[in-house]
């Protein structure tokens, strides 16, 4: 029976597989890895996510 | 009844007048006059700080607090236990991901206060300790990827030593010195960081909250106040 980190392993590896070298976008003298791009546009999605959204308030008094 | 005990205790909590000179009396009524307990730990918050935006200060800080607590444990075990344990790799992990967190919402945080222009209103302080630990934190991690005793390690040391030796400070900061690597990432930079950021936390609650602009097209002038608690209008704030 597989133990737990092994099936944790398995799940998380399906999702995206970290085995190999990582891939690189160029763009001139520029050189940057996907994964960092990818992060870069999660905290900009993130930052304007959380200038849209409306904040929930709580029952005050105001 | 009140005791005589008591009296003394009560008494000793505002000082006695006859030890108003003393250095633990000034000292004591200098930083509460600087940071009175009110303004240190407020019960509410301005209204325009019921935003998202707000939050990514605090989910900084709680960041740290797990990078901090992990690697405390991390260095209670050591290299032997992180490397090789299930529980220590997993430790190791939440030392790494809460890092990553930690940048995450400091940088969304950053860009928050930036576009606020965050230092108006006699905040300049607060922005200049806020880069300054951005930038110390970046030391921290550097280091702590110089520290991770696997490949990953050794290819950034000898990628960063022509960087750092380019600017001349190789002689005293090798990056190929796993010790004092070490060393830098859970003594020294820890050390500042956290100073840094205690500092900035106190200038926040001292200064308060930078307000957003007003909707007028002018500016606000750069001798914008600080709001006093009266001035400031209060909602839940979460």
């Amino acid at each position: 029976m597989p133990t737990f980190p092994a099936i944790m392993s398995q799940l998380f590896g399906s999702l995206i597989n970290l085995h190999g070298p990582g891939h690189y976008i160029h763009w001139g003298f520029i050189q940057i890895s996907v994964a960092n791009l990818v992060l870069i546009g999660l905290m900009v999605v993130v930052f304007f996510a959380a200038i849209l959204i409306p904040f929930r308030r709580h029952g005050g008094r105001g | 009844m009140m005791t005589a005990n008591t009296e003394i205790a009560v008494d000793s909590a505002s000082g006695l007048p006859e030890d108003a000179d003393q250095l633990t009396a000034k000292l004591r009524h200098a930083a509460v006059a600087a940071l009175p307990p009110e303004r240190l730990m407020p019960d509410r918050q301005p209204a325009y700080v019921a935003s998202w935006i707000y939050v990514f200060g605090v989910l900084t800080l709680a960041a740290l607090a797990v990078v901090i607590a992990t690697g405390l444990v991390l260095a209670i075990f050591g290299p032997s236990w992180w490397h090789v344990s299930t529980v220590g790799l997993f430790v190791n992990s939440l030392h790494l991901w809460s890092v990553e967190v930690f940048f995450f919402a400091m940088v969304v945080h950053l860009w928050g206060k930036f576009f606020m222009a965050a230092w108006r209103g006699r905040r300049r302080a607060t922005w200049i300790t806020g880069v300054v630990s951005f930038v110390v934190s970046i030391g921290a991690a550097f280091t702590g990827y110089l520290s991770q005793q696997n490949f990953d390690s050794q290819w950034i040391a000898t990628q960063a030593k022509d960087g750092i030796n380019s600017t001349g400070a190789g002689a005293i900061f090798n990056v190929t010195n796993f010790g004092q690597m070490l060393m830098w990432h859970i003594v020294l930079l820890p050390m500042v960081v956290v100073l840094l950021v205690a500092g900035h936390v106190l200038l926040v609650r001292l200064r308060g909250v930078v307000p957003p602009f007003a909707p007028s097209k002018s500016p606000a002038p750069e001798s914008d106040p600080v709001p006093s608690a009266e001035e400031i209008p209060t909602g839940d704030g979460g």
